[in-house]
């Protein structure tokens, strides 16, 4: 699926531009994205490096074993194959707060953690998205955020009299969002393990 | 309630600064020692993503520049509209799931020139802060422990993408209008 959008995307763009004449638009905006990508990686070194020392620390203490035991509940039916008391689920539950909270620095590297985590589960190919990533991913991507802090500030700046007013919509936009992400994972993960892929 | 939450997000990072190395040295773990262990997997794992991100970056970028997002944009906004999508938000709502940046980009020119407390300006953000960029998320979180199959992730993390923007669509104009 990946392969067909990617392609997609680089195809139809190129076709786009030739048809509207400006073809050379294609160099720069590719050359753009990939110092793009350079960039992003480069920034998160100083939050990634500073979270995983953290981190290391939390679980050397037991922190992270005690957080994953106190949500058991919720995650064993989220995440079946996820041994109980894994640290992937303490960095999971970290993650999730952190989004929730609106503290995007702090999530990131929270979230890599769980992967890295989530991929010492993996029995099967490397490759390859294991059944609690997508489900992982489908919880991250559709989070929840209680003060949606950016957009907020931005509404202040423009001279709103209630900036705030869009928090209650927000959440409940997200929390819909979110019901239907974890019922289309559940969904797809039957129907991909029928289908053995 | 808004004052509150902002506290806890306020002193969250602090508070978990100083009780976890507290809590780690009450364990008896050398905490130098053992931070500065976890810090130094931090260069390789974020070098990791660059091959991830500029592939899907590179890609984002000439579907954007090209004018192709723009014959993406028009040629679902018939039927978009038809389902009581505003036609202004719409490339916004396009935007959202591939560039967190253009797609704040958008939704801040929105607010400038419709105001931030008409319709267009609530929806927008609404819109703007329901949902994260999930190719973005999907590219780095998947990029990092070296997966390129990613399987059915980005199936419900777009059917979320739709959901969040019907439901966005919708609480605004029960609250909004």
């Amino acid at each position: 699926m990946v392969n067909y959008i990617w392609l997609g995307m680089i195809v139809f763009g190129i076709l786009t531009a030739a048809a509207h004449g400006q073809v050379e638009v294609v160099t720069k905006a590719a050359l753009e994205g990939a110092a793009n990508g350079v960039k992003v990686s480069l920034n998160l070194i100083a939050i990634i490096a500073f979270w995983l020392g953290i981190m290391r620390l939390a679980e050397a203490a037991g922190l992270v074993r005690a957080l994953a035991r106190l949500v058991r509940p919720l995650t064993a039916v989220l995440f079946p194959s996820v041994p109980r008391e894994h640290p992937a689920m303490g960095a999971i539950i970290m993650n999730l707060s952190a989004n929730i909270l609106g503290l995007g620095n702090a999530a990131t590297p929270m979230g890599l953690i769980a992967m890295q985590e989530l991929q010492k589960l993996n029995r099967g190919d490397p490759k390859t998205a294991t059944d609690a990533m997508c489900t992982f991913l489908a919880l991250n991507t559709s989070c929840l955020t209680l003060i949606p802090s950016t957009i907020i500030g931005i509404r202040l700046m423009h001279g709103s009299a209630d900036p705030t007013a869009i928090v209650g919509t927000t959440i409940f936009a997200t929390a819909c969002g979110m019901a239907v992400a974890v019922t289309v994972d559940r969904v797809m993960r039957y129907i991909y393990s029928n289908q053995g892929r | 309630m808004y004052e509150i939450i902002s506290e806890i997000s306020r002193w969250a990072i602090p508070l978990t600064l100083l009780l976890v190395p507290l809590a780690a040295m009450v364990r008896g773990v050398p905490v130098f020692e053992t931070f500065v262990e976890g810090a130094g997997e931090g260069f390789a794992t974020a070098i990791k993503t660059i091959p991830y991100l500029v592939a899907m970056l590179v890609a984002i970028n000439i579907f954007r520049a090209s004018g192709a997002m723009d014959v993406l944009v028009h040629t679902l906004s018939p039927y978009l509209n038809r389902l009581g999508f505003p036609a202004e938000v719409l490339p916004h709502a396009v935007m959202r799931p591939l560039s967190g940046g253009a797609a704040l980009g958008i939704a801040t020119d929105l607010i400038a020139t419709h105001g931030p407390d008409s319709f267009i300006g609530r929806l927008v953000s609404t819109m703007q802060g329901s949902t994260d960029t999930t190719f973005y998320v999907l590219t780095l979180y998947f990029g990092s422990v070296g997966i390129s199959r990613y399987r059915y992730a980005i199936v419900s993390g777009l059917a979320a993408d739709f959901t969040t923007l019907a439901a966005s669509v919708f609480i605004a104009h029960q609250v909004f209008r």
